[in-house]
This record gives C-alpha cells, structure tokens and sequence, in this order.
C-alpha cells in the first residue's frame, strides 16, 4: 500500500520578514547559469549585507591610518572606531571587559594562539587535552602539534550513530592529568548542539580550563560567555556576515595575562632594547603588528546588524529553515541525513545512494544550489559514519523555505539523472 | 557557467552505472593505487603488458562518477594498445582537462572528448585525471600516486619516470 504523506506546509515565523532581509544582502540577487542564486554553504562563510559593506567603504574612504601610533587625526580616528569594535564584540558575547576580546585573524588563528600561549606554558609530557570527535581539524591539528613537541596525550570523547556527544564517556575520560579541554559548540559538519555549559562546570570542578570553538555557533544563537563560563571562546567574522581575515578570541583575563605572546612585534611591546623587552597588557599582547583594522571595524558592524534583528530571532528563524528541510529530506527515498542529534543548528548534512557527494555538489550548482561537499574538514566525523564525504546545505537568517525546496527540487533532480 | 548537462550525458552516466574492465587482474604485470585525498576517491588500476602492448587492463575503487567513468573509458581505450601509445593518450587526456588540448582539433582522444566539459570545473578536473595518473603510476612501478601534494603529477611530463 503507498500512503500519501500530506504536502509540507512550512511553518512561518509571523514577526520575522525574510524578504525585507534579504533586500540587505545583495550578492543574493545574484543568478548563476541563469537560476538564482540559492546559498546554501553558510557554514563554510556566510554573505555580507550592504550595512557591512558600507562601514568598511566609509572606513576605507574616510577613517584609515595605521592605529594605535600616530597622533595625527586619522589615526586617532582609526583607533577609535577598532577600539569600539572591540568593545561591540565584547557586548556580542557579553564578554566582562573589552580587554578579554582579542582580534585573530579568525578561528584557527584564535585556538594556534591559545596553543602556543597557554598550552605550550601549562601542558607538559604526560599530562592529556581532551577533545571530541566532532571537533574541526582546527582544533586538533594545533593540539597534536603541542603533543608532538611536549609528549602530551590527547584524549578523544566519542559520539553515538546520532552525532551526539557521550557523555559519560566525556567523564571517565579525566584523571590527575588532565589539562586541558576543546570541545566545539556546534558540529560544522553534523550541526550538533553540544552540552557544553554542563561539560564546562564539569571541567572546572576539577580545576581544568575549557575552550569553546564558536565558529558554528555565534551566527546561529545568543551567546553568552559569563552565562557559559567558558575560559576561551573563539569565532571567525566571515561566518558572522563580516569580513574575511578577523576573528575573536575571548579569554578570561586572569588566564590570558598568565600566558606568554604568541607572535612578537609591534604593539605588543611597552619596551624594546636588545637586553629585554616588556611586553604590553592585554589585549595588546597578543595582537602583534598592525592588525586587520578595517576587517575588525567591518566585524563591529556586523555585531551590530545581527543584534538588531536579534539573535533569538534569527535562531528562531533559522530552526524552522531546518525543521522544514529535514522534514523534506525525511520524505525522499535514497537521501539519507548524516547527524540525527536531539538538538541541532542550521546544519543539514546528506548523502545520497549511489551518487557521490561531488557529482551532487556539480548538479546543484547546476541549479544554482551552493552546498559544501567533501569532509568538511573534519574527517573523524566521515570515518565515525563510515563515508568519505557528505553533501552539506547550511543555512543562515536570510535563507528563505523557497530556497529549501529548490534544494529538495535539485536533489530530486540529482537522482534523477542518476536513476 | 560550465555546461554540466553536457558532462553528465549518457555515456558518463551509462559507464558510471556499469563500470568495464572492473576489478583487478590476478596475473597483473603492474598494478598502482590513486588516491584524492579532497573528496576521498581512491581506485587501483592493474595491467598486464605483453611485452610492449597492453594485454590486461582493469581498474576498482570508490569514487565519483566522473572519476569511475574515466576510468572505464581508460580502460577500453587502452586495452590493446601499445604502452607509447597509451602514453601518449595520458598526455592528451590531460592537457584536454586542463584546457589546452582542443576536443575539437588534432588528437586520439575519440569519445574520451565527453570530459572535456571538466575543464570548466576545476575542483572536478581531479576527479577526471585521477585514473589516468593511477596508469601513468603503474607504468612506472610507482605504488601510489595522489593528487595533492608531492605526489601529485599533474605539472610533471608524462614519460618514462
């Protein structure tokens, strides 16, 4: 007997107007071979709109001189608008001073750092860091490179057929030699949720500091770095409707006064002679050299944009994006969803039998579907579900149900090509 | 905008679906492995060579469509052929990936001319290369070869290793 589901209604959030939304991000007019554009790759970067772009031609026309030197007009200018970028991304977070929000070049340069400032001062042969499965190689590949060099150990937290996190697992894995924790907040290629505010006070309780990689998360959701308790948080810009080449690293101040530079040069200095140099206060100790100015400004704005339609909002939108299309994929026979966890953001990773994800990727893209294919660079996730790659739609606030079934159209489509 | 309804046609898809010359050859006189470590592909191409002339050539892996009917499609066309002349085919293939062999000028290539529509995808023009690599390899005793890295070929001539 064939049952007949009934057709899909996509649930709409009556306070939330994505067309309005999307006339703020003009790169979404774009056609590709003659379709719209439908992006879908937002976890790999997400889109700029125009108020962003703006802020960083008014910086670029009006404000720019190297900061932090000179007391010239433009510089003073200059410093002032990255200092107040600082200061929205401190607000962002709700880090507790603007001191605790250090500018990286983004992500992976935020967790090098933390490497080389904390770990490469405070974990020793013997002692273990424990990360997870579902972690970004990111943050692995830095933490294997501190293991390769002091002889430390990683321990690794595994996850079930969902893509969730054991937990329990995540306990035993402490001992007297734990040093260190760095655990994901959302999984970039499951879209996993984890539980880190309890994973957080579990560590604490045995005096061990933990590392948030928020790339994943700060689009998506409210995040609070006090409420969380975290001592490190990292986040990427360009994932967050800002520019490439900035990101942040939040650390407690007490931790980051503790631990040594990462890269010396200008402006990390109070003092230079050949005998010895004085090293300045953070924040400034660890942003050496001229840093992204006009990326760090661009990053303020985007702050700013998000807060204004508002993070909960934009959560709330975007998991009616993901009920709807995880609903739609549900439905279709030969698509199977990798990443099932009890709670999940704005990540939909797929296969589908008998097509290989980049012959998926090259036939949306024929449709004008941008998805991401490969492993996403997390490979231990694919050897966990035992696939080489995946297809992986991620959305972002100014994705529209429209645009969720033109991908579900483009997968139809992709099998048949391939029936 | 590459016209990907040309590359996915009919004898793509048709070799993707039923693979030839699949498998591996038990008396095989050179065998090598290619792998692609961005999309995971992988396939092993053994051959058996008669002297000078391909007696035996099969081929198995996981990979893509693109990947797997290139490998089909090698594999008929260099069955028989003299070793010079399957070189020579490796040369054309690619430069014909790569852009700068046209489909539609002097060459040997016969129907291999359905992939020259990958030369408007690079991140697939791998997916395409990658058996003909994997022969070039096995030629030469060479165990594996890769796409990426050192090991990849793609900019070396093609000749005697």
């Amino acid at each position: 007997m064939k049952v007949v589901a009934p057709a899909l209604q996509p649930r709409l959030a009556a306070t939330f107007d994505v067309d309005r939304i999307r006339a703020d991000f003009p790169i979404l007019k774009l056609k590709v071979g003659g379709k719209p554009l439908v992006y879908l790759d937002n976890a790999a970067s997400s889109q700029m709109p125009q108020p962003v772009i703006d802020r960083l031609v008014r910086y670029q026309t009006t404000q720019h001189a190297n900061i932090h030197r000179a007391v010239h007009y433009l510089s003073e200018t200059a410093t002032s608008a990255y200092e107040e970028a600082r200061r929205k991304l401190q607000c962002f977070i709700n880090a507790r001073e603007d001191r605790e929000v250090i500018f990286t070049s983004g992500t992976t340069d935020a967790i090098n750092l933390v490497m080389h400032g904390y770990g490469r001062k405070f974990i020793g042969a013997g002692d273990e860091v424990v990360l997870t499965t579902l972690e970004h190689h990111s943050n692995i590949v830095p933490w294997q490179m501190l293991a390769e060099e002091t002889g430390a150990r990683l321990r690794i937290v595994p996850i079930d057929d969902a893509g969730d996190l054991l937990i329990d697992e995540y306990g035993k894995l402490f001992n007297e030699r734990t040093r260190f924790v760095g655990v994901t907040h959302v999984s970039n290629a499951l879209g996993t949720v984890n539980p880190i505010a309890p994973m957080i006070a579990f560590a604490h309780a045995r005096d061990v500091p933990v590392l948030i990689d928020g790339a994943q998360a700060v689009p998506h959701m409210r995040v609070d770095v006090q409420d969380l308790d975290c001592d490190f948080y990292v986040f990427s810009g360009h994932k967050l409707c800002g520019p490439t080449g900035i990101g942040v690293l939040y650390g407690k101040a007490a931790l980051l006064e503790r631990m040594q530079p990462f890269k010396g040069g200008g402006d990390m200095i109070l003092s230079v002679t050949f005998e010895k140099t004085t090293f300045n206060t953070i924040p400034y100790k660890f942003e050496a050299g001229t840093p992204p100015i006009a990326a760090a400004i661009g990053l303020g704005a985007a702050a700013d944009y998000l807060s204004a339609i508002g993070m909960d909002t934009i959560a709330a939108h975007e998991r009616d994006l993901l009920d709807y299309a995880t609903e739609q994929i549900k439905r279709m026979p030969g698509v199977r969803i990798i990443g099932t966890a009890a709670k999940k953001a704005a990540v939909l990773s797929f296969v589908v039998d008998g097509v290989h994800p980049h012959d998926v990727g090259t036939l949306l893209n024929q449709e004008g579907v941008a998805v991401r294919t490969g492993h996403h660079c997390a490979q231990p996730v694919m050897q966990r579900f035992k696939v080489p790659a995946t297809s992986r739609a991620s959305f972002a606030f100014y994705n529209s149900m429209t645009e969720v079934d033109a991908l579900a159209a483009g997968i139809r489509k992709v099998q048949k090509v391939f029936s | 905008m590459a016209d990907t309804n040309a590359l996915y046609q009919e004898v793509i898809l048709d070799h993707n679906r039923k693979p030839r010359n699949y498998g591996t050859l038990g008396n095989a006189s050179h065998r090598a492995e290619g792998h692609n470590p961005l999309c995971g592909d992988h396939l092993s191409v053994s051959l058996n060579l008669d002297g000078d002339r391909i007696d035996g050539v099969a081929f198995q892996g996981e990979s893509c469509a693109i990947c797997k009917a290139s490998a089909s499609l090698m594999t008929v066309t260099v069955k028989g052929k003299t070793r010079a002349d399957a070189e020579m085919l490796i040369q054309e293939f690619r430069d014909m990936v790569l852009g700068k062999l046209d489909p539609n000028g002097d060459h040997h290539l016969g129907r291999l001319t359905v992939f020259a529509g990958v030369r408007d995808l690079p991140t697939r023009v791998k997916c395409a290369i990658l058996p003909w690599h994997t022969l070039h390899a096995a030629f030469n005793a060479v165990a594996s070869t890769s796409t990426e890295a050192e090991g990849d070929p793609m900019h070396a001539p093609i000749g005697n290793a």
